[in-house]
């Protein structure tokens, strides 16, 4: 496709970081095109008969015309169609964006606070904010953000990914992304969040990926993992009293294999259990009841910090 | 003291009208006529307009880093870019139309001696005052920094009180909207003139009679929320703070289901003045009336379903997000409807290019940029890069700046002649456009390449890479400026010295050209009867 390689020289968009990057990039490209097209027949025509029917002396006659009934249709169908198309091809591009894959390469719970942003790796691995620490990431493999916030709404925007997601205080929300090449790659908040919202950037440090394991590996920030600090809990609180972590069935569901499976419910519906839907079974487990279960689960909603759940749900997790 | 109400005998002869008709402040104050009312609108919009716009200047200026050292401290900033949009959605783009121009020609078109409920309407106005009031205190006391959005947790938890005052004024002031909204749907369904059938009234009518569908039926929801952040922050009722069990992203359901319907109640009265534009002055019937009326009431209907593309990386549902992209493609096709019929209109006519007509024009020009940038943010993959970024601040000025500001001058100049009697410079209102014109399209395309580029809204700083678009962008809003001010200088010069108009001098059809300029008291000496279609330029 060569005529849409010259788009990201004229575009002005940030790189392609991303495959994905270059999708929306020749989305872009067609929409900027259709509207230059569509502006033209509007503003152009517009302008001809402008000229061609401008008022020349006093006495002279306009046309009489009402309506039209084929042009009419014609112009309410076809801009129809062509915005269906637009609607399908957007989806599609939104469809991956939101997509994580399978295999994901490293795993990072993400806080928004006023004003700097929190990355906790799966080994217990702590960076607190902004300029100083990147966010150090994979070259040429997924990437999982799970994000929330201490306070206000933030919103962590990479444009080299043209990926965004807000981040939400009360709840977990996710963002992945897989960037080519090694490289640092800027990240803005785009929710207004008070006095600093500019102020609040970090880099994202894509690194070769050997590179990425050795450091993971080297010497941990925290001591213990999040999934440790998890099981810990989950034997303080007596979640297993209810809960089998080998596949046995209890009160309560098994733990085992739970994470990325489809749960049914007592009303009918289903989800696949992710991060949100593990925080609040938690936290609220009345507000969805599991098909053939009682709901017999106390509510933690009070008792456990936001950190709290974070562990139960890694360790969780870990339970294959 | 004389009150504008009694009934004097009056319209025996053509220097007798509604100007003159009582005189001294306090019969301006207790008037009860709908023209005078719609006039006072007009001065106090005018002021508040003047308002928003320092805080505009303030905001481009400080972005153009001019000088080694920020104009504006972080918080003063904040605070600019608040006060500037809430000054300008609610206090100026909102009521701009419907209370001034709309007030003003609505039952003049219709052929009536008034509006339905003439104290509700003074009633109205007063309530406006009161809420913009209210809210103006909150730039005294408490200043808010939140934006005009504002977003829960930051307004309920994480800012001053003063949120409560400027929440308070948005709420009085929707009172307003929505019994000016009421008095307007039955006015048209009640007070006709003979023969005025539903398919007769002017196009100016039925995008108002939309606009009030939308008022009245969304301005409530905008009322429940404001309240409930006003009752979240005193009595910290947890609707929508986490810490306290609430859902954030709830605020912004109700903040949409709101707002979105609003930005017609901006856009729909301005589409209503281009079709009265573009019919006057290419001096023929409108195409396609039947399409571009009930695409007036299709845009009304459909605009209630489509909030949610404000929300498409909020933590919404992918599925969510895609209905809502699907919806909003939907209202596109009405919109663009009413483009083309526009332009057919002109085709075969015989255009003249006063004043009026070149900012309709503008306004098709803009409107179209505007309309087209919506097509990217409606898809959803596209969206995703640009939501939250200067090129959704470029897309709604176009829309609303050049589609609504451009339509109110225009329609401003246009309805001169009736509202004072007199002219205005043509040469006035032609530099006045060419200014804001160009001034606009220097502030605003800038901002697509600079949200392409990924920079994003309501930033105190930015990259060293953006300097070059900001500081052409701040350049443009200085044209603005000076274009709005030739155009104030040019009204006054017009309302005092103007050339004595006569009672249709564009050879418009509409009922209103049919009465002396400016109108008797109550609008016609002798009832009018309606025989033809609104726009028959046979
Ligand atoms: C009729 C005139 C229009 C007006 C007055 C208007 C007004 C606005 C305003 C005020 C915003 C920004 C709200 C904010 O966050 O502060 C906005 C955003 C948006 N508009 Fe429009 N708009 C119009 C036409 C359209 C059209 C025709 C479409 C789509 C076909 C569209 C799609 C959107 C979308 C999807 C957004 C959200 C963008 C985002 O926040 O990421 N608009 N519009
Ligand atoms: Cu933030």
């Amino acid at each position: 496709m060569s005529w849409s390689s010259l788009i990201p020289a004229t575009s002005f968009m940030p790189i392609q970081a991303t495959e994905i990057a270059k999708e929306v990039d020749l989305l872009y490209a067609f929409l900027i095109i259709a509207s230059l097209v569509s502006f033209v027949i509007l503003i152009g025509g517009m302008t001809w008969f402008l000229i061609k029917f401008k008022r020349t002396s006093l006495d002279q006659k306009s046309a009489y015309i009402t309506h039209n009934n084929f042009a009419e249709f014609l112009w309410s169908f076809i801009p129809l169609i062509i915005m269906m198309g637009i609607f399908y091809w957007g989806m599609v591009i939104f469809e991956k964006l939101r997509t994580p894959p399978e295999d994901i390469a490293a795993e990072i719970h993400v806080t928004g606070e006023q004003w700097a942003w929190t990355y906790r790796y799966a080994n217990g691995k702590e960076f607190y904010s902004s300029a100083n620490d990147p966010m150090i990431v994979p070259a040429g493999k997924a990437t999982k953000l799970v994000l929330t916030s201490k306070d206000v709404i933030h919103s962590f925007y990479v444009p080299a990914f043209r990926t965004k997601q807000d981040a939400v205080p009360g709840k977990l929300t996710q963002l992945w992304f897989e960037p080519k090449q090694p490289g640092e790659y800027i990240v803005f908040c785009t929710e207004y969040c008070g006095t600093k919202h500019s102020g609040m950037m970090i880099k994202i440090k894509a690194i070769p990926s050997e590179e990425y394991a050795a450091w993971y590996h080297a010497e941990k920030k925290g001591a213990d993992s999040p999934a440790d600090l998890g099981k810990t809990l989950f034997a303080q609180k007596a979640c297993a009293s209810c809960h089998s972590i080998d596949g046995s069935r209890i009160v309560g569901p098994t733990m085992k294999g739970l994470f990325g499976s489809g749960r049914k419910f007592a009303d009918g519906s289903q989800t696949k259990a992710d991060e949100n839907y593990l925080r609040e079974s938690i936290l609220v487990s009345s507000a969805k009841i599991v098909e053939g279960y009682p709901p017999a689960m106390p509510v933690f909603q009070g008792q456990l910090s936001d950190e709290d759940v974070a562990n139960l749900i890694e360790y969780i997790k870990s339970i294959k | 003291m004389s009150s504008a109400h009694t009934k004097t005998e009056h319209g025996h002869s053509t220097d007798h009208n509604y100007l003159n008709h009582g005189s001294g402040i306090w019969s301006w104050m207790t008037t009860l006529d709908h023209k005078r009312i719609g006039l006072m609108y007009f001065a106090t919009v005018s002021t508040l307009f003047l308002i928003g716009g320092f805080f505009a200047l303030g905001i481009r200026l400080h972005l153009a880093k001019f000088g080694a050292e920020p104009l504006l401290q972080p918080d003063t900033y904040n605070k600019f870019m608040t006060f500037h949009g809430a000054i300008m959605v609610f206090m100026v783009i909102i009521p701009g139309i419907p209370a001034f121009l709309g007030n003003f020609v609505l039952p003049i078109q219709l052929g009536a001696k008034d509006v339905a409920f003439p104290r509700l309407n003074l009633a109205s106005y007063y309530i406006f005052i009161a809420g913009a009031a209210i809210a103006a205190s909150s730039m005294i006391f408490n200043q808010v920094d939140t934006g005009w959005t504002f977003y829960t947790p930051y307004s309920t938890a994480k800012t001053s009180n003063g949120v409560i005052l400027l929440v308070l004024g948005a709420f009085t002031m929707g009172f307003s909207s929505i019994l000016t909204g009421l008095n307007f749907i039955v006015t048209t369904h009640k007070l006709r003139a003979p023969g005025m059938t539903m398919d007769r009234i002017p196009l100016m009518i039925w995008a108002l009679y939309s606009t009030s569908i939308i008022q009245i039926l969304a301005t409530p929801i905008l009322a429940i929320t404001l309240l409930l952040i006003g009752a979240e922050k005193t009595l910290g009722v947890g609707i929508f703070d986490p810490d306290l069990g609430g859902d954030p992203v709830l605020f912004q359901h109700f903040f949409w289901f709101y707002s979105h319907p609003a930005v017609y109640i901006m856009i729909l009265p301005a589409m209503g003045v281009i079709s009265e534009l573009i019919t006057a002055f290419s001096k023929k019937t409108i195409f396609g009336y039947r399409a571009i009326a009930y695409s007036s009431v299709a845009i009304a209907a459909v605009s209630f379903l489509v909030w949610g593309h404000h929300m498409f990386v909020s933590g919404q549902s992918t599925l969510a997000g895609i209905i809502f992209s699907i919806i909003t493609m939907f209202v596109g096709v009405p919109t663009a409807i009413k483009l083309f019929n526009w332009i057919s209109t002109m085709y075969r006519g015989t255009v003249t290019f006063e004043a009026p007509m070149l900012f309709a024009l503008g306004f098709m020009f803009l409107f179209t940029i505007g309309g087209l940038t919506g097509v990217f943010l409606a898809s959803t993959g596209m969206d995703v890069h640009f939501h939250d970024t200067y090129f959704v601040v470029a897309h709604f000025h176009y829309v609303m700046v050049g589609g609504t500001l451009m339509a109110l001058m225009g329609g401003i100049f246009y309805w001169f002649p009736k509202m004072f009697g007199r002219m205005t410079s043509d040469l006035g209102g032609r530099i006045s456009w060419v200014l804001i014109f160009t001034g606009f399209n220097v502030t605003f395309f800038p901002q697509f390449v600079l949200g392409a580029m990924g920079m994003p809204r309501r930033y105190f700083d930015y990259l060293p890479e953006y300097t070059n678009l900001n500081q052409i962008s701040t350049v443009g809003s200085w044209l603005i400026g000076l274009g709005f001010l030739v155009g104030l200088i040019t009204i006054i010069h017009g309302i005092f010295k103007g050339e004595k108009a006569s009672d249709n001098p564009w050879g418009a059809k509409t009922l209103e050209w049919q009465t002396s300029s400016p109108p008797p008291h109550e609008n016609f000496i002798n009832t009018p009867t309606v025989t033809a279609g609104p726009y028959d330029f046979r």
